[in-house]
């Protein structure tokens, strides 16, 4: 269904900042092991807290980047963990990994603090994505006016879109769709992600809707120029990037 | 004794016990009010007539002189029923005449109104007998008593002491009689449901409780337990049911996925060899999860747990939210995908029923592919798949419609079973479990789930429970209302 333009581009090992700190507080042992592991892997520093208060104790005095805090936890459960910190004022983002995978757990999850829901079991190249963005959103805020990827230029007060000197209309969801993607951009992005944040659906669809919006979008961005900058990581999701360095 | 004992431990017997005493006590009160006015009322009869007697004789006295007294006296003191009278001389000693042949001592001694033991001179009985007399001091010394036995009196009294013993005993025989029966057969039918209710929770959930024909308090008790009983079998049934499908349809895949590893395991050779397999073995297993999940969402909606997560909102921006999502999809497929809306304001979980009415279109374009054979209606219009939210009285109705084959009227009860898969669906990939979600959604909100025939075609629709009270959201403004 989808046109492979770019796929080359396989390996995840594309993060724009390689020395993020993480937390990871998880009682599985195997889990928590793999995590810390395929962060390294992908040029991260991870740390490991097996409870709750270890947890509590290394997030409080730590300068992390990302925390990823297991939602069932010994002594301490993962979401009493973030209320607390957040009470102190520690602002570091949140993921929440956990086997309830209900809207309504995710709603719970949420409001206690975490700025990201992922439930069990999921695919690392997701949880590294998700990662990623919260971290970015940590580092800096990327709410400019004007988004610019390469020759492609996005104006999100006036809704205009210009590739080179070429003028785009896209469809509201299309806009919408591109402005997620570019104020990530150099970001994977997962198709789920997607759903949630350009749509705010948070089930699971059994078909490849999301895919042929992409093909769409791409066909309207990329289409006629020779620099593609829309890109499809395999087994991971999209990432809109000027070119291949 | 143990029945003895559980019988008067019963709520109706003590109830019983406690009205007999208060029945009880007010019949005596009212038997003690009867006998104190009776006997005010019997004194005052004997007063009144012992006055006008003394008066009377007094005056024949002072008219007629001692003789004539005696007398007269002696005259009344024949008469049948007669008072009592006695004269006495200024010594004390008794004048003819008079019918008294002893008094308690002392009661001439004072004048005025007294009650003292006396005997009759026509008795010989030598009984003493209480009689309530007047003592009059005539002039020059001589008394005069007249007085009244108080027998009749006394004879009162008995009566209405035996007749309250009688009757207090025959109160409380038929009370207590009353109360055993009524506790019986209150306890008759508690031990019979309380039997039911050990068997149940022994595990023989088709126990359903006894339910008479009275439609009273215990019956309509039991008649709404008989109703929980229902929906836990139902529950029940679904658990095992669930339970039963995840055995077969998830262990299937499961098998696969292993053999698979385990070919890969044993004949691959090249670094390619693996990587496909391990690829293909990722695959599987979101499919796994994904049917797991699905799985998941449907108990839930069916227990009702989901019903905490609702809001007020339109239908319309779900059907407009959801084609939007779609459209190209479709598109992709060869279809043409419609949406066709009107205000249709409903209380839900819109994550819930948005994942229910996208279900209905997956299934319209995995499967509604118009057959290869003729057909009546234009090659374009078949290809149709139309989403239409809209209000029909009471209820708003999320529909899909396409053109192709249907489901035989037949088979669309089965369809809506989880794991189903018609057999021209086979080939497909999907979990089977589209139409169970979209049932389960449309049930947890007090609605259904409705298949019916699109002439050629399916028309599957979610009927669901309108919001009353006219609170309309506004429709969707960014959704292109691209009809094709």
């Amino acid at each position: 269904m989808v046109t492979e333009l770019n796929p080359v581009t396989s390996s995840v090992n594309t993060s724009p900042n390689p020395s993020m700190r993480l937390l990871i507080v998880e009682d599985d042992r195997e889990s928590a092991d793999y995590l810390v592991k395929a962060f390294r892997e992908v040029g991260h520093v991870a740390d490991l807290a097996s409870d709750g208060e270890e947890g509590l104790a290394l997030a409080d005095s730590g300068d992390y980047d990302v925390l990823v805090v297991d939602r069932m936890l010994p002594k301490r459960d993962g979401l009493s963990l973030i209320g607390t910190l957040r009470e102190k004022g520690n602002r570091t983002p949140a993921l929440i990994l956990s086997a309830l995978g209900q809207v309504d757990d995710r709603i719970k999850g949420l409001r206690a603090g975490g700025d990201d829901y992922l439930p069990k079991p999921y695919s690392f190249a997701e949880l590294l994505a998700r990662v990623e963005v919260l971290s970015r959103r940590h580092g800096g805020p990327a709410e400019e006016t004007v988004y610019k990827v390469g020759d492609l230029e996005l104006d999100r007060l006036s809704h205009r879109v210009v590739r080179g000197k070429e003028e785009l209309t896209l469809q509201p969801r299309e806009f919408r769709l591109l402005e997620y993607l570019m104020k990530h951009a150099g970001q994977v992005v997962t198709r789920t992600m997607l759903l949630e944040n350009v749509w705010d659906y948070h089930f699971d669809p059994q078909t490849n809707v999301i895919d042929v919006h992409i093909s769409r979008l791409r066909s309207k961005i990329d289409k006629g120029f020779d620099r593609p900058l829309l890109h499809t990581i395999r087994g991971a999701g999209y990432m809109i990037r000027d070119g291949i360095r | 004794m143990g029945a003895f004992g559980k019988l008067i431990r019963t709520t109706a017997f003590r109830l019983t016990l406690v009205y007999l005493f208060l029945f009880a006590l007010f019949a005596a009160s009212l038997l003690a009010f009867f006998v104190w006015n009776t006997r005010r009322l019997i004194t005052e009869q004997i007063t009144t007539t012992v006055n006008s007697e003394v008066s009377e004789l007094n005056e024949l006295y002072l008219r007629s002189g001692l003789g004539r007294l005696t007398w007269s006296v002696a005259r009344r003191a024949l008469r049948p029923g007669a008072n009592l009278y006695l004269i006495t001389a200024p010594n004390g000693v008794a004048l003819e005449g008079g019918n008294i042949s002893a008094l308690a001592p002392g009661v001439m001694a004072t004048t005025g109104w007294s009650e003292t033991v006396y005997r009759r001179l026509d008795e010989t009985d030598n009984v003493d007998h209480r009689a309530l007399v007047k003592v009059t001091e005539l002039s020059n010394g001589f008394r005069l008593l007249i007085g009244r036995d108080l027998e009749e009196r006394r004879r009162l009294f008995g009566i209405v002491a035996k007749g309250t013993q009688w009757s207090v005993l025959v109160v409380i025989v038929l009370g207590i009689c009353g109360g055993v029966f009524v506790s019986r057969r209150v306890l008759q039918r508690i031990d019979a449901m309380t039997g039911t209710a050990q068997r149940i929770m022994a595990g023989d959930l088709t126990g359903r409780l006894p339910v008479g024909r009275s439609g009273d308090e215990l019956d309509r008790l039991a008649g709404n337990l008989n109703a929980m009983l229902e929906r836990i079998e139902a529950l029940m049934n679904g658990l095992k049911e669930v339970s039963d499908n995840i055995a077969h349809d998830l262990k299937t895949p499961l098998t696969r996925l292993r053999n698979r590893a385990e070919e890969a395991l044993a004949r691959s050779s090249s670094e390619a060899d693996y990587r496909a397999a391990l690829e293909r073995t990722i695959e599987e297993s979101d499919g796994l999860i994904r049917t797991f999940n699905a799985l998941l969402m449907i108990a839930r909606a069916e227990s009702g747990q989901a019903r905490g997560n609702m809001d007020d909102f339109d239908a319309a921006e779900v059907a407009n939210g959801i084609y939007e999502l779609y459209e190209p999809l479709a598109e992709d497929d060869g279809m043409t995908l419609t949406v066709k809306t009107a205000a249709a304001p409903l209380h839900g979980n819109r994550e819930l029923i948005s994942q229910a009415l996208a279900n209905l279109v997956e299934n319209a374009i995995k499967y509604g592919k118009p057959a290869a054979s003729a057909q009546p209606l234009g090659i374009k219009a078949a290809r149709e798949i139309a989403i239409e939210a809209r209000r029909d009285g009471d209820a708003v109705l999320l529909s899909v419609t396409d053109h192709g084959p249907g489901i035989p009227e037949a088979d669309r009860k089965h369809a809506i079973e989880r794991f189903v898969r018609l057999e021209a669906s086979r080939t497909q990939p999907g979990s089977g479990l589209g139409l169970s979600l979209a049932s389960a959604v449309a049930t947890l909100h007090g609605g259904e789930l409705r298949l019916g025939d699109a002439r050629p075609g399916l028309v599957a629709t979610l009927v669901l429970p309108a919001l009353t009270g006219e609170r309309l959201a506004a429709p969707a403004q960014d959704v292109p209302q691209k009809v094709a």
